[in-house]
């Protein structure tokens, strides 16, 4: 099988041995200095193959990394920088179980590509604790209110949360069911998410 | 997915020329649109590329225009909303809330919190059908995505399809919301073109199935929706959007109703908007209906009249008949209730 080369000028790593690099190392050397293709030049047959360049600052972290073009957001911090946390359920925008927050925006990180986040701050449910160690309000307000069963749906749970709190989506019991419908939850703790997220906005709040 | 190039482009000239050279090198239509296709908030767009319903050769990143192209502005004479400002932007902006209800509205009720932040308004018109075999592959029947390949929703399960405004060739319906804002208010879009700017009416920007359902507006290649502009009018603030889903939140409308009401003080109507949503092919604008209320007082017996109007043209397919009596009954609620807002 002929090896697809990086597009950019210098650094020809090949994609197989940068793909399998991606395995063992989190964090990605960055390569060459634009992120995109500036608009083509028409009579240059661009290679949709390359690695992109992307980016991202996550959870006050820099992280440089080479992507194949049809990397999502999601995609891209479970699998190339290793934060399992956000979690993929639909892959379509249905569920919510990737939310995370894109420039302080509670956004779908399945329907979010890599390349177009590039240069933003994200943060996701690893970044949410402070670094000594203490629970977010609302990780602890879904811990006191036993918000959660399997687990699977809470950090995107969480982080949606978050954002319903900050963007004042959160005054009363309907507000927060309307504007957290977008979170869905197979175990259906919703009213306990309810009641969470009442605690936590109080907390938030003062 | 399959593999793309992807550009980003850093102002809506570069954006229509990188279209144009997209098409240039790679001219064979692929499921009945150009190879090429701009990249808003994605959410549309990447969710049919997964699903490889669009194969698009080319993505140009357009999320750069985004400071150029989402001024909110307010104005006595008019409201101009920048094509790439987000849906949330639009439904939470005070002045709009208050002086066009039916616009935040008909975004509030849309998608999720998430999708709204992430979505464009530009992007959320030209969003395509959420028919299901459209969206499954496996099903080799639809014109839509595979022009004459015929159409698996006339004799199949066709309970979300349209009544009204279909065609032989297709009966899916057009999902969005704020589309029917747009129609009922008397929005202008302005395009950015490979020939420069031009401004088009709402109404002439999507176009019926016919028989050609993969056709669904009247952009060209390389066009660039920069704003929406709708004029301001005696009947907008006593406007709203009604929306009727299977579920109570985060759901596409089974049927809806954009409407706006000028009533004098002797509480006749001189004037009267209103558009369907989850009924019809295209945004539909029910202008019989509008006209029969002119000139009455708006009471649940005139609503009705008016509403039965709306639909005298539907046409039911096995599963949907329901939507007739439904979307007669939105209609009837939406004026009714517009009727007795405080203005
Ligand atoms: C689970 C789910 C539920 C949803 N529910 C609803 C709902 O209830 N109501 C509703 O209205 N919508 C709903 N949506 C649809 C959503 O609102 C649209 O996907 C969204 O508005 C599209 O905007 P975008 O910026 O993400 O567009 P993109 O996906 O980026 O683009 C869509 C199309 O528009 C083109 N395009 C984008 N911007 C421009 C421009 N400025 N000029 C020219 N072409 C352009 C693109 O090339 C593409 O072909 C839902 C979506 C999901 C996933
Ligand atoms: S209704 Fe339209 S979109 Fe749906 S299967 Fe038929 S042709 Fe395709
Ligand atoms: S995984 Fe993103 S919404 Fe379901
Ligand atoms: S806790 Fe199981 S899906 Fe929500």
């Amino acid at each position: 099988m002929p090896e697809h080369l990086d597009g950019d000028d210098k650094p020809s790593v090949s994609r197989r041995r940068f793909l399998g690099a991606t395995a063992s190392t989190a964090a990605l050397p960055f390569m060459g200095a634009s992120a995109a293709r500036a608009v083509a030049d028409p009579a240059v047959k661009p290679d949709p193959g390359a690695l992109l360049n992307v980016s991202l600052t996550i959870n006050g972290k820099d992280h440089r990394l080479g992507l194949d073009v049809r990397t999502t957001l999601l995609d891209a911090l479970r699998d190339h920088v290793g934060l399992t946390g956000s979690k993929k359920g639909c892959d379509h925008g249905q569920c919510g179980a990737c939310t995370v927050h894109v420039d302080g925006q509670r956004t779908l990180s399945c329907l979010t590509l890599a390349a177009s986040a590039h240069g933003r701050v994200i943060e996701t449910i690893e970044g949410l604790a402070s670094t000594d160690g203490k629970l977010h309000p609302m990780q602890q307000a879904f811990i006191d209110n036993d918000a959660f069963q399997c687990g699977y749906c809470t950090p995107g749970q969480i982080m949606s949360a978050v954002g319903c709190v900050k963007e004042g989506h959160a005054d009363n019991d309907d507000a927060i069911r309307e504007y957290m419908s977008g979170n869905l939850c197979r175990c259906a703790a919703y009213p306990n998410i309810v009641a969470a997220i009442n605690q936590a906005k109080t907390q938030m709040e003062g | 997915m399959r593999p793309f190039v992807y550009e980003r482009a850093a102002t809506s000239e570069v954006a229509t020329q990188a279209i144009r050279a997209g098409i240039a090198t790679d001219t064979a239509p692929r499921q009945g649109r150009y190879p090429a296709e701009f990249l808003a908030g994605g959410t549309n767009l990447l969710d049919l590329m997964k699903l490889d319903v669009m194969q698009p050769a080319k993505l140009i990143d357009i999320t750069g225009l985004t400071q150029a192209h989402s001024a909110i502005l307010v104005s006595p004479q008019a409201l101009r909303l920048g094509a790439l400002a987000k849906m949330s932007a639009v439904a939470d902006h005070p002045e709009i809330i208050k002086n066009f209800p039916v616009v935040a509205q008909s975004l509030t009720l849309a998608a999720s919190a998430q999708l709204r932040n992430m979505a464009s308004i530009g992007g959320n018109v030209l969003q395509r059908t959420r028919c299901s075999y459209f969206r499954d592959t496996s099903w080799s029947a639809c014109n839509k995505r595979n022009p004459g390949s015929g159409c698996a929703a006339l004799d199949g399960y066709n309970r979300g399809h349209a009544v009204l405004g279909a065609s032989k060739d297709c009966i899916a319906t057009y999902p969005g919301d704020f589309a029917q804002a747009l129609m009922a208010l008397d929005a202008v879009v302005t395009v950015l073109g490979p020939d420069g700017t031009r401004t088009v009416p709402f109404s002439d920007l999507h176009r019926a199935p016919g028989s050609t359902p993969n056709v669904e507006t009247t952009l060209r290649p390389g066009d660039v929706i920069t704003a929406f502009v709708i004029p301001a009018a005696t009947w907008m603030r006593r406007s709203l959007y009604m929306k009727i889903r299977d579920r109570q939140s985060y759901q596409f409308a089974l049927a809806s109703a954009a409407v706006a009401l000028d009533i004098d003080d002797g509480g006749l109507v001189r004037q009267a908007r209103i558009a369907l949503g989850g009924v019809a092919t295209v945004p539909w604008r029910a202008r019989d209906a509008e006209a029969a209320l002119v000139g009455k007082k708006l009471d649940p017996q005139t609503a009705e009249s008016a509403a039965r109007l709306a639909f005298g043209g539907a046409a039911p397919r096995e599963h949907n008949a329901f939507k007739i009596a439904l979307g007669q009954k939105t209609v009837t609620r939406a004026l009714v209730q517009a009727a007795t807002l405080e203005v």
